[in-house]
């Protein structure tokens, strides 16, 4: 909302000399957060002045132009030109080059002299032209910054000015006054006036606020005027969509007539374009009073108006133009022709007030927020009036507000008021709060003084009556935001200040700490950072290639996946299954930046739906559902397990003198996985896997040892790698963290340590190539029982010397009894043990 | 130099003057050796077999016996002479020798490789872990929702009315089919309700996350960012205690000189509602008080959502978006660096914020 300052002037106790800035200062206090300044001065500096064409010479050009050589006089005859600079001719008259064509001798003009400032930081200056010095500009509203109107040059007289020669032109136009915008919270419908702001600022600064509603006397009582029915069939939430339809007849009107000034000026200012002076009377009011109101051509009505909900079918044409077709839950003004308004939205086109309209019917009527809401979402049609009716307009201003337009009509546009007008409706009722007395200071920690309470209460407008237990407040017809105490203890704290609450510290019962996931998942942030790895964060929307691709092992199967209704992108319309596809782009874009060793981490949620997506249903609100509800609200909330994913591309450190970088491989994303395990306490089975995502070959499914999969490691696939433009043997891994967490030990009981000698052998076996070295250890393991510490492979050999298909797998184990020095003859015992086993499973042979 | 001295004759071992002169031979030649290799030769040339003074010294044995004595007692001390200068000049030789491979072994420090990487967390989730310790120092418990949530959860519950202007300015991503009431939250008020209905009261609890808004990115715009919001709900809590609690945490955050500033606004799940600002002396431009969270007394709707009666327990609830914290705090001047991943970004961070 956007407050010119003179007009809030009229109506509160703004200090002279108080810029837009101080009134912001002022009613931020109160709960209106500073949005921007408007101050014409900004970009537009004088001496800007009315001047009156003397001559007018046409002056034909070779490029085929006509420009006017004109003396243009801008001082009063007789007088002497006070101003002094470079350009500005003492005689008061000025020698002007104007290529316009839209004006006449005689005529009165604003204009520029030289050393004033158009907007654009445009500087006024005597210069030669068209073989004369031009010494100035007559200007027209466009170069002024005050209008979009491309007729040529402002003729004053067009907009009903006749001002003497020499005035200055700027605060004839209300170019000396400047506007604040500020911040209106949605529940403060009544603040979308300068009513409400200026009865803010005497809240904000303990000053006198004039109702403007007060300086217009309206009629008690209003009969014999236009035919109007409230038929509402089907209200929504039992609210009838109107409650009270004002309507007010003024005849001969001139509707062609210029706005004044004052009234185009502060328009401009709230940000309204100006269209013709019944609309900006309809809007300058809506500004004063928060009350939208509609002029009809009162000769394009034709029999009774009727609200009423739209049928299924039924076509409106706009004001904007556009033909919309209407649905039952709109709320519409009809007459006998059908539709000419969805109320309060938008007005139809056939029944608006033009050019040649001479008779006038004002609408002032009070509808239902929510039907008008609705309405402004079906049709997208944000306007003026559907912002205040959807927050809220007070009920018993609409009277007022239409007789305000009748009295400007009357007094700018020569019209003649009827006696008769119509007010049909029904005012609700009041809402009358119990307010404890000890209530507001509870709740606010201030300790309110009873004359605190009931002045800032009366200062709001509301009826305050004591009783016993504390008071009964009647909230005034255009707070429809009070309803409860709480509401009223916002209020006084809000009148009495925010800044007079004091501080205490309450005391939380003694805590739990971070639960014991949100440690691990600490924890394996942190392994991974101290690893040597970079964290970084994407955003989960991806394609549904990405999720088919990332998110399934098995090529082909799909994906079920969260589809978003209004994603930023279309192609990134799904949310991550995987969080590898945009840790990839993050590879890729650091790749472009010129980064060329990697190795990244992200972890988050993952979205898996599975069984019933959502609730066909939402419970109301303000009390608990029931547990069967809430279940079911539960339930339809998709799966979303905590991921950790990895991207390694490029080589493991930077290149260095005497530094050889090694090139990150498969195995690198294998260890981290362990790693990751590794911090958790929880040991992963690895296996060769296979998921689409990455090389045939070279990844690894990693599990627990009950087999359920925790996630994969490896190359990825070559070609996703060339068909995402990613280097070559970029490696990466993923993991369901949540599923590790799970599969943490509770409790890790201790070993017995034993100080006995080790005894090492190391055996040497072949085996086929394709058995995993892994399944052979574990047989080892097996096989060797529990004198066997360790064992670890140390070596892979294949070719000259071991048969084609097969490899040579060295193994170095440990052994060690806890009760004595083991002899030479029980570690070998325990080795030919451990390769008979893997002889047994494996046809391994010893080499 | 040969095993033997040129020439020489072998010297009578009782004639003094020239066993002196053959030890001051052999002593000038150990001191003039440069090297271990030199040290070498000299000392076979005067201590080997056919040294004078070892020749000399087998002459003892020729020698009647009452010369034996005095030839034995000047030979002895004469090649012990010789012997502790050999020993001494090696020792000598030695460390010089030590020293200078030492020397030969230096390196240019300064052009040392960085073998190992430094890695580094998302100063985002480094703050996270900061503030999260800040509350549980208090006493209080990080609680957590899921990000994709029922509509009853992210607007209802917190008691938007369904056609309020206020549920819309929230700029909220739908799931499909709308008609599933499924939403990604737009703050993390949710759990806030998820808490109250899980847990008993009193409650204290922060819960910090990831939300969505449908904004494009842009310098100070991303459409997913990390708020956290803090619950409290006990008996006789009032707004001074919701004062009380963001100036511990500011003073905690930001030092003791922090100060906090309440201005009155609106939430549907909070009456009264306030705005928070914090006073940055430090800010780009020259201090200035700063928009940082909203926060207020919880609405008595939303604990009646929850099945917690307002006439017997208050509550007050607080949020703030991390982004905005980073921003303000660390100087980060486009919302950009934040989530497009750039390592620069972490690693000039490290582990630290």
């Amino acid at each position: 909302m956007r407050i010119p300052i003179s007009w809030l002037r009229e109506y509160a106790e703004v200090p002279a000399g108080a810029t837009a800035e101080d009134v912001m200062a002022e009613l931020v206090k109160v709960g209106f957060e500073e949005e921007a300044v408007h101050r014409p001065t900004d970009t537009l500096q004088g001496p800007i002045v009315v001047g009156q064409v003397l001559s007018l010479v046409k002056e034909p050009q070779t490029n085929g132009k006509t420009i006017n050589w004109c003396q243009v006089r801008v001082v009063p005859e007789g007088q002497e030109q006070t101003l002094t600079g470079k350009g500005i001719d003492p005689s008061g008259v000025q020698g002007i080059i104007c290529g316009a064509h839209n004006f006449v001798e005689g005529d009165k003009v604003v204009v520029t002299l030289p050393g004033a400032v158009l907007p654009g930081d445009f500087h006024i200056s005597a210069r030669k032209t068209y073989g004369h010095v031009s010494a100035g500009m007559i200007a027209s509203v466009r170069e002024l910054g005050i209008g979009e109107d491309h007729d040529g040059i402002l003729v004053l007289s067009r907009i009903g000015l006749d001002p003497e020669i020499g005035t200055d032109a700027m605060e004839l136009l209300g170019l000396y006054d400047e506007a604040a915008e500020i911040n209106v919270t949605p529940d403060r419908g009544y603040a979308f006036s300068i009513r409400g702001v200026a009865r803010e600022y005497a809240h904000a600064t303990g000053t006198t606020f004039t109702d403007p509603a007060s300086r217009v006397s309206a009629p008690a009582e209003l009969s014999g005027g236009y035919g109007v029915k409230l038929n509402d069939d089907a209200p929504i939430y039992g609210k009838p969509g109107s409650d009270r339809f004002v309507a007010r007849t003024v005849r001969g009107v001139d509707a062609t007539g210029p706005t004044p000034q004052w009234m185009a000026s502060r328009l401009r200012l709230a940000g309204i374009r100006s269209i013709s002076l019944p609309v900006d009377i309809s809007n300058y009011v809506m500004l004063e009073l928060g009350q939208p109101t509609h002029c009809y051509d009162l000769d394009k009505l034709s029999g009774d108006i009727v609200v009423r909900r739209a049928t299924a079918g039924e076509k409106i044409t706009t004001l904007d133009g556009k033909v919309r077709t209407l649905d039952p839950e709109d709320l519409l003004i009809t007459d006998d022709s059908g539709a000419i308004g969805i109320a309060g939205v938008m007005g139809g086109a056939d029944t608006e007030v033009s050019d040649s309209t001479s008779n006038i019917l004002v609408e002032a009527a009070h509808f239902d927020e929510v039907s008008i809401s609705r309405s402004r979402r079906r049709h997208k049609l944000p306007s003026e009036a559907s912002k205040r009716f959807e927050r809220g307009v007070d009920w018993q201003v609409a009277g007022i507000a239409a007789q305000r337009v009748v009295d400007l009509l009357v007094e700018l546009a020569g019209g003649t008021a009827d006696e008769a007008g119509t007010d049909v409706g029904t005012a609700p009722d009041p809402v009358t709060i119990e307010l404890p007395a000890a209530f507001a200071a509870a709740r606010i920690g201030i300790d309110f003084t009873e004359e605190q309470i009931v002045t800032s209460l009366e200062d709001l407008g509301a009826a305050v009556v004591r009783n016993d237990d504390g008071w009964s407040v009647t909230a005034p017809s255009w707070r429809h935001d009070l309803e409860t105490k709480e509401d009223l203890s916002e209020e006084i704290a809000r009148l009495v200040g925010y800044d007079k609450i004091p501080a205490t510290l309450p005391v939380a019962p003694p805590g739990r700490g971070l639960t014991r996931v949100q440690q691990q998942r600490r924890r394996l942030i942190q392994a991974l950072a101290d690893a040597g790895l970079t964290e970084v964060l994407s955003y989960p929307f991806v394609s549904k290639a990405a999720n088919d691709t990332f998110g399934v092992a098995e090529q082909g199967a799909g994906r079920p996946a969260v589809k978003l209704a209004n994603p930023i992108s279309e192609e990134q319309g799904f949310l991550r299954t995987s969080i590898l596809p945009g840790l990839i782009e993050v590879a890729k874009r650091n790749h472009s930046r010129g980064f060329r060793d990697l190795a990244l981490f992200e972890s988050g949620l993952v979205f898996l739906p599975g069984g019933k997506m959502g609730t066909d249903f939402i419970p109301p609100l303000g009390a608990k559902p029931a547990d069967e509800v809430l279940d079911a609200l539960y339930d339809g909330v998709p799966a979303q397990p905590f991921h950790l994913a990895v991207v390694l591309t490029g080589h493991d450190s930077p290149a260095a003198a005497a530094h050889a970088p090694r090139q990150w491989d498969w195995a690198d994303a294998l260890d981290i996985a362990r790693l990751a395990g590794d911090v958790l306490g929880v040991e992963l089975v690895v296996s060769q896997g296979s998921h689409q995502a990455f090389h045939p070959g070279r990844a690894a499914k990693l599990a627990l040892r009950t087999g359920e999969v925790m996630g994969y490691a490896g190359e990825l696939h070559p070609k996703l790698l060339a068909a995402s433009d990613m280097p070559a043997r970029s490696v990466a891994l993923e993991l369901n963290a949540d599923a590790l967490f799970d599969a943490a030990p509770d409790v890790i009981v201790a070993r017995h340590i034993s100080a006995f000698p080790v005894a090492t052998q190391d055996v040497a076996l072949v085996v086929p190539a394709e058995v995993p070295a892994d399944d052979v250890l574990a047989a080892l393991r097996e096989g060797a029982g529990e004198l066997l510490e360790d064992v670890a492979l140390f070596d892979v050999y294949a070719g000259k010397g071991i048969e084609e298909g097969k490899k040579s797998l060295a193994f170095g184990l440990r052994f060690r009894a806890d009760d004595r020095t083991l002899t030479a003859d029980e570690a070998s015992a325990a080795r030919e043990s451990a390769v008979a086993l893997a002889a047994e499973r494996f046809g391994a042979v010893q080499r | 130099m040969t095993e033997t001295l040129p020439g020489a004759a072998i010297p009578n071992p009782t004639d003094e003057a020239a066993i002196t002169a053959a030890v001051d031979q052999a002593i000038a030649a150990i001191a003039g050796a440069a090297t271990l290799d030199e040290l070498k030769a000299v000392r076979l040339a005067h201590t080997g077999e056919k040294s004078p003074l070892s020749l000399a010294n087998r002459e003892i044995g020729k020698l009647p016996k009452d010369q034996k004595a005095v030839a034995g007692k000047l030979m002895g001390a004469s090649r012990g002479r010789v012997n502790k200068a050999l020993a001494d000049r090696t020792a000598e030789l030695e460390a010089e020798n030590d020293a200078r491979i030492l020397l030969e072994e230096t390196v240019d420090v300064t052009a040392a490789p960085r073998r190992r990487r430094a890695g580094s967390r998302h100063p985002l989730s480094t703050l996270q872990d900061r503030v999260a310790d800040i509350f549980v120092g208090m006493g209080w418990e990080i609680a957590e929702g899921p990000e994709v949530e029922s509509e009853w959860f992210n607007f209802d519950a917190l008691n938007f009315k369904p056609d309020h202007p206020a549920r819309e300015m929230q700029d909220t991503f739908f799931v499909e089919p709308p008609e599933a009431h499924l939403l990604m939250r737009t703050h993390t008020s949710p759990v806030q309700v998820r808490s109250m209905l899980e847990r008993e009261v009193p409650i204290y609890v922060l819960c910090p996350g990831k939300v969505f808004r449908t904004d494009e990115l842009d310098a100070t715009h991303t459409p997913v960012f990390h708020q956290f919001e803090g619950l409290a709900i006990d008996k006789n809590l009032s707004m001074a205690d919701l004062r009380g609690t963001l100036e511990h945490f500011a003073r905690q955050m930001f030092g003791d000189e922090a100060r906090i500033r309440l201005r009155p606004n609106y939430f549907p799940f909070t009456e009264p509602s306030a705005e928070l600002d914090i006073f940055h002396p430090g800010a780009k431009g020259g201090p200035r008080w700063i928009e940082w969270g909203g926060c207020g007394m919880v609405n008595p709707n939303v604990l009646r959502a929850a099945g917690i009666d307002p006439d017997v327990y208050s509550g007050f609830a607080f949020g703030m978006g991390i982004e905005r914290t980073l921003m303000f705090r660390n100087e980060v001047g486009d919302m950009r660096d934040m989530i497009e991943g750039d390592v620069r970004f972490s690693e000039h961070f490290g582990m630290e914020i």
